[in-house]
């Protein structure tokens, strides 16, 4: 394609209403074209590279599940020894699995680094390649198909782990969480993060419809509604100091996000489902007075 | 031409992979391949070695790093040992698929559990089937010269496979020798600036790691087996060619040693080499017609080569440092099976020797040389896979 501002082509695999697709579509749009993209293993990797067919139009790898953060780290290294640094940027595009949990450990090594690497996590909340497994992404009480609801389970037990602190805790300059939902919004913060040397962390909340189980002409809308209830809070934080959050006008209950979701279909059925709805209004009441949300 | 250092083979291995010039090492700290990476470390941070050096926080990091590095089209290299070669594993076998000459060093050490920091081939030979191009090395001179090859086979189009260089911790890399190295220049003639032939960059964006499927994936494989196999011919040259620049010649895949009119032949790989050549020197001055062949290239196979070797041969006894448990030493293995279909073939007594240090003396060796003179003498070997020098007692 000729356009400079879309780089990620049309025709690739994946599934109708996917999350995921259009944030790196709009990833790629703030890259521009001096860029080497690392993706790890994952739903990304698997639709967006079949052998002899590629939507990027960038530089791209993908190594292995785990380990994209440090072989991003070699391939700045390698710009640096040739003297490219300065010029083409490193860019990973990672999925939750392999950003929350198979891959964290090399994360930490680059963010403890310091590397001059923009880390995005398109975040779905589950091994969606795989079919719709937990990981450490997902948020509390839905269900996955590792950890279902039963007779004697209302599904996840923990909540969501808090990435976007652990990277803050090691003192990245720049950590930001944007969604699928407002793409400026997203194209603003990859933009600004390519701009600050070190290593960047951004979080974009990526709905999937199906593993989520929701219409997928609905997946902009859920995104917007995650937002809105404050369970995908957006904001930014600058070398240690929240500098911007994105106010939430009128903020709806959490209701409204989960109730069209068949991962959360089981808390509407009794009373203890109810009892947790109400714990998940508790998170997001926690989120909104943790990043002032409410405007 | 070249100058004499007395050095601890650690120094000797660093010394070449700076001769070499790589653009990126990445390493992470775990005996006995310490003093090699620190040593590089120093290097850089004296000016003398001009690279960026990656420290990071496992070895599974210290080789993605390489990879990434590679992938951008840098030569590079790294180290490590037992458990940090396992940590490896993955991204070692991903590096041969996507076809980078990464060079390794591993340094021989046992595995857990359980834990211990002694010497055997157990950690390397894991790798066999990953794609990596493997020497073992008898000497800290043979490491050194071995390394500067290393990159050269690596990095030869018709190849393009990682090559780790195996040698045996504490004994060769704590150890000192006297080191004969090249002139500079000479190393810069030998081994020209690395120039991949295509490399990850924004200057041609290419896709790199693709998904396969059932249509192109064994073709993808039968490549790496199919690198493998020209890296034989191509590692044969490439030792003449350094023979003839530096006057020293470690042997092309194997060494042949007082082969001639051997009715008895070991074969073996690693530091012991050394000590079974003085063996062997004893024994044949007593009048036993017995010989060594030293496996310097252990991936690919040197099937060829060795079945040159040992067809006259009545008798090889295989003395492997490692053990395919529940079966037999890896060398054992892919020797029988070399052996099978040829029409008249010598007996094979596999042993599993010097596990975790066990020590392999000169006494050893003639103890093993008489068991397979016994077994010749039958006509038939009783056992597979013996284990040499076992105490029973505390078992």
């Amino acid at each position: 394609m000729a356009r400079d501002d879309e780089l990620f082509a049309p025709g690739h695999r994946a599934c109708p209403g996917c999350g995921a697709a259009i944030a790196v579509r709009w990833i790629l749009k703030a890259t521009g074209r001096d860029v080497i993209v690392v993706t790890p293993t994952g739903c990304v990797e698997t639709f967006a590279s079949p052998y002899l067919l590629s939507p990027w139009e960038v530089a791209w790898l993908h190594p292995l599940f785990e380990n994209a953060a440090a072989v991003a780290s070699g391939i700045s290294a390698a710009l640096r020894y040739k003297g490219q640094a300065e010029k083409t940027k490193v860019v990973i595009i990672a999925g939750d699995g392999a950003t929350f949990d198979i891959g964290a450990g090399a994360i930490s090594g680059m963010l403890e680094r310091n590397e001059d690497i923009t880390y995005i996590c398109y975040d779905n909340e589950a091994y969606m390649n795989t079919g719709f497994q937990r990981s450490a992404a997902t948020p509390e009480r839905a269900a996955t198909t590792t950890e279902p609801p039963g007779k004697m389970s209302l599904g996840k037990v923990r909540p969501k782990k808090d990435m976007p602190s652990i990277a803050v805790a090691h003192g990245s300059p720049y950590v930001a969480t944007a969604s699928i939902a407002y793409p400026i919004d997203l194209y603003n913060k990859v933009t600004k993060a390519l701009k600050i040397k070190g290593a960047k962390y951004i979080q974009v909340h990526s709905p999937c419809c199906t593993g989520w189980g929701f219409s997928e002409d609905l997946t902009i809308e859920m995104g917007r509604l995650a937002v809105e209830t404050a369970l995908a809070p957006l904001y930014e934080i600058e070398n240690g100091q929240l500098s911007r959050v994105r106010k939430i006008k009128n903020r709806r209950p959490v209701e409204d996000y989960l109730k069209p979701q068949r991962r959360f279909r089981h808390l509407f059925q009794d009373g203890a489902g109810a009892e947790e709805i109400k714990r998940i209004q508790a998170i997001a009441d926690a989120n909104a007075s943790r990043f002032s949300l409410d405007a | 031409m070249s100058k004499l250092v007395i050095m601890e083979g650690s120094m000797a291995v660093a010394e070449a992979v700076k001769a070499c010039r790589p653009g990126v090492i990445s390493a992470y700290p775990i005996s006995p391949q310490t003093h090699i990476v620190e040593n590089l470390a120093q290097m850089v941070a004296n000016g003398e070695l001009e690279c960026e050096y990656v420290c990071v926080e496992s070895e599974f990091s210290a080789a993605s790093v390489v990879y990434g590095a590679s992938a951008a089209g840098v030569r590079t290299y790294t180290a490590s040992s037992s458990q940090g070669l396992l940590l490896m594993t993955e991204v070692i076998y991903n590096a041969a698929g996507t076809r980078l000459p990464i060079v390794f060093t591993g340094v021989n050490r046992s595995v857990s559990a359980p834990i211990s920091i002694q010497v055997d081939h157990q950690d390397t030979v894991s790798l066999r089937d990953s794609g990596l191009i493997q020497f073992y090395v008898e000497s800290a001179q043979e490491a050194h010269d071995m390394h500067i090859q290393a990159f050269k086979l690596a990095e030869a189009s018709d190849v393009l496979l990682p090559v780790m260089v195996c040698m045996d911790g504490w004994i060769l890399t704590h150890t000192y020798e006297p080191i004969t190295q090249l002139e500079q220049d000479a190393v810069d003639a030998f081994l020209p600036p690395y120039t991949p032939v295509h490399c990850v960059t924004p200057d041609n964006p290419l896709t790199y790691g693709s998904h396969a499927e059932d249509d192109v994936m064994m073709e993808f494989k039968f490549m790496i087996h199919e690198a493998q196999l020209r890296a034989k011919g191509k590692a044969e040259e490439i030792a003449r060619e350094f023979a003839e620049l530096s006057g020293r010649d470690h042997g092309g895949l194997v060494e042949e040693y007082r082969t001639d009119g051997a009715e008895v032949i070991l074969v073996a790989m690693g530091s012991m080499v050394g000590t079974i050549k003085d063996a062997i020197d004893e024994m044949r001055s007593e009048g036993e017609k017995v010989g060594l062949v030293k496996v310097r290239c252990f991936r690919p196979f040197p099937a060829e080569a060795i079945l040159k070797a040992v067809k006259q041969a009545g008798i090889v006894v295989t003395m492997d440092m490692n053990v395919s448990m529940g079966s037999e030493g890896a060398i054992a293995l892919d020797l029988k099976s070399a052996l099978y279909n040829l029409p008249s073939k010598p007996l094979v007594l596999s042993l599993v020797t010097g596990i975790a240090s066990r020590e392999i003396t000169k006494q050893t060796v003639k103890a093993v040389t008489a068991r397979a003179r016994e077994a010749l003498d039958a006509g038939r070997v009783e056992e597979r896979g013996e284990w040499v020098d076992l105490n029973r007692a505390i078992i």
